[in-house]
């Protein structure tokens, strides 16, 4: 039994466009160890929404494509096995939780009916069984009377609701990995708030791994074990949770950290912005991707090679200035820790 | 004391939703707004705040209460009257890809709102528009180009330049930044803060994102399901507040540091938006509210005064523990932490 559950290797996906094939995933590489929850964070057009559906066969039906790379989950090779293959382990050993529960979900069919045909197509229980199943999980994702609300259908449920019954759906097979994308990120603030503390007490419970997409730092700070953060395709940073945001080493790690309105309240000082726009996949910057953003860009070194993810210390970073850059980001990394004393 | 900018009185908004039945989206709210002052309303979804910010600018129609802007009154105003109003108060929406007309230039787009509200000439119009697009942080030279051309951030700014063209009084942001991407979404706050202190106009700047609202008003109102539960000025609301609601939606919101993960201070709030179509008896609040009281079901809390400035509508405060308008937050520590999902 390998360590990790998954494990993506120099994973490169394609898109065609009128710009020619866009490479939207560029050589990413991640683990998901076992029993850990590993946030990818990045913004729009990272491609951190991109790598997971490439990792489980889901850009195909899009026009796209794994040019090449490597998705070991649980020891097998997902890259190149067939939709028949997929299937087999897709809703069963590894579950899935969207953005939007509403159209993840069938308007036509009660969610007992919804979590019951997962259970009798992937493990071949009887009507009566897994019908069962489906109301202990309602039970177990915290919805009130689950025998009388399996009836319901999604359209009598609240978008909280929902998401736990999508929840539901992901867990019948008590899978080993989830696959979480934004899975809050419409939800407001006090039901998402409750979101979490069902996702980190189900992973310790039912003892799988989570890979939990999202946009938002707040979130990654509360449940993540290990982070990677994605910029311009690529992965720019990837450390243990703590060390991340204690001592971030990418320039747009830091950036994004300073970005965020909590960090400038409890400095009281205005947020600082990241100057101009996010990279897009039919221009990449030479060189860093990241350079035309940062503060730290000398030309020549930063922007004629691509540059390398390499580790310094307990994390990987993909910039040419690490060592030079360091000490200012550290300085930065104090200044947040002191308000908040 | 200046007379405010803006001062809604116990304005309610209500839709007839057919068979009947009425939906009182807006329920008896009442704030002003200092001349170059800010207010954040916030609130979850449903809360009616935007419905509250589009009634106070008479975008739609309120069906009882006061709005008065610099002392005219707005809602029996007619429609050639308003009319004149209307270069007074503009508005900013979240989704800056929407609410630019995309088949304008951007130079059309700017001079439209001269062309209705003002007299000047064509080459008075030309250097206002390209004053503006300078002060917003753009090129003069994008007034040749259209909406498609432009980033999200862009486009915010581009939406902003066209409400202040007019110099107005009033501008209505609703989630000026919640389409935006973090590291972009500061650019926009600082551009904000700078044109406010340059043109002392007033902001109703609605949101979703607290930290988002604190950074940007000196006041804050709290809403649920309507009403205003508590307002005030934001460093005793966020740090100490006095309604449930409030203390439970601060405490929602996860904070970028993973040593101060939210799951042991946190108030839970239980079960769901109640609907607005048949909304709790007494206080609206109290179905979900942990310290609901037998007096919370039969009637509404009145405002209370709250140490430190500002008012909370909460039975709590003379009542059961009669905090007499102090913070809860002594209470919650009493009552460790409260959870209940």
């Amino acid at each position: 039994m390998s360590e990790n559950i998954l494990e993506i290797r120099d994973l490169v996906v394609q898109f065609p466009s009128p710009h020619g094939h866009l490479t939207v995933v560029d050589h990413v590489s991640l683990d998901v160890g076992r029993n850990e929850i590993v946030c990818v964070v990045g913004e729009s057009g990272s491609g951190k929404s991109m790598t997971m559906q490439a990792a489980v066969g889901l850009v195909q039906a899009k026009g796209g494509r794994v040019r090449s790379g490597s998705v070991r989950f649980d020891g097998r090779e997902l890259v190149g096995l067939s939709t028949r293959q997929l299937n087999r382990i897709r809703g069963n050993e590894i579950g899935f939780i969207f953005q939007e529960p509403m159209a993840s979900l069938n308007p036509a069919y009660t969610v007992g009916e919804q979590i019951a045909e997962v259970v009798r197509r992937h493990r071949g229980a009887s009507h009566k069984e897994a019908w069962r199943r489906a109301v202990t999980m309602l039970d177990r994702v915290g919805i009130a009377s689950p025998a009388s609300r399996a009836e319901d259908y999604p359209h009598q449920f609240s978008g909280g609701m929902r998401q736990r019954v999508m929840m539901a759906i992901a867990l019948a097979c008590n899978p080993k990995l989830l696959i979480a994308d934004e899975p809050t990120t419409a939800l407001d603030v006090t039901i998402q708030a409750r979101m979490l503390e069902l996702l980190k007490e189900l992973q310790r419970d039912m003892n799988m791994s989570v890979l939990f997409i999202t946009h938002d730092l707040g979130v990654v700070a509360e449940i993540a074990d290990r982070v990677v953060v994605m910029y311009g395709a690529q992965a720019v940073e990837a450390a243990p949770v703590a060390e991340l945001f204690r001592t971030p080493r990418h320039p747009y790690t830091s950036g994004l950290l300073e970005a965020m309105p909590q960090v400038a309240l409890a400095r009281g000082q205005p947020p600082v912005a990241i100057p101009g726009a996010v990279a897009q996949s039919y221009a990449w910057p030479k060189g860093c991707r990241f350079n035309p953003r940062c503060g730290f860009t000398v030309p020549g070194t930063c922007t004629t090679e691509p540059i390398e993810l390499l580790s310094h210390g307990p994390a990987l970073v993909r910039c040419a200035r690490t060592e030079a850059v360091q000490p200012a980001l550290l300085h930065l990394s104090a200044e947040r820790k002191a308000p908040a004393a | 004391m200046s007379e405010p900018c803006l001062k809604v009185d116990d304005l309610r908004v209500t839709f007839d939703v057919g068979h009947g039945r009425k939906l009182q989206a807006v329920a008896g709210v009442s704030f002003d707004i200092k001349p170059g002052q800010t207010l954040g309303l916030v609130g979850e979804s449903g809360s009616g705040k935007s419905t509250t910010g589009l009634a106070a600018l008479r975008l739609i129609p309120p069906t009882s209460g006061s709005v008065r802007l610099a002392g005219t009154e707005l809602t029996r105003l007619r429609r050639r009257e308003l009319r004149g109003m209307r270069r007074r108060m503009q508005m900013v929406f979240q989704d800056p890809y929407s609410s630019l007309n995309p088949s304008m230039t951007i130079g059309q787009l700017l001079e439209e709102p001269l062309v209705v509200h003002t007299k000047l000439s064509k080459d008075e119009r030309r250097t206002a528009v390209e004053r503006m697009l300078d002060s917003v942080g753009l090129s003069a030279q994008f007034a040749a180009r259209y909406p498609h051309e432009f980033s999200g951030g862009q486009r915010q700014r581009i939406a902003i330049a066209r409400a202040m063209m007019v110099r107005p009084d009033l501008i209505v942001l609703d989630e000026p930044v919640s389409a935006l991407d973090v590291s972009t979404q500061s650019q926009i706050l600082n551009l904000l803060t700078r044109i406010q202190a340059e043109s002392g106009t007033a902001f109703l700047f609605i949101a979703h994102d607290l930290a988002v609202v604190r950074l940007m008003s000196p006041t804050v109102a709290v809403m649920y399901l309507g009403e205003i539960v508590e307002q005030g000025p934001s460093e005793r609301v966020y740090d100490e507040p006095a309604h449930p609601y409030s203390a439970a939606l601060i405490s929602a919101v996860p904070f970028p540091d993973p040593d101060r993960r939210r799951s042991d201070d946190r108030l839970i709030l239980g079960g769901d938006l109640p609907s607005p179509l048949n909304p709790p008896s007494g206080c609206r609040f109290r179905t979900r509210c942990p310290f609901a009281m037998d007096i919370c079901a039969t009637e509404a809390p009145p405002p209370v005064p709250i140490e430190g400035g500002g008012i909370a509508s909460c039975h709590l405060h003379a009542h059961g523990p009669k905090l007499g308008g102090r913070s809860l937050r002594p209470f919650l520590a009493d009552h460790g932490a409260i959870g209940h999902s």
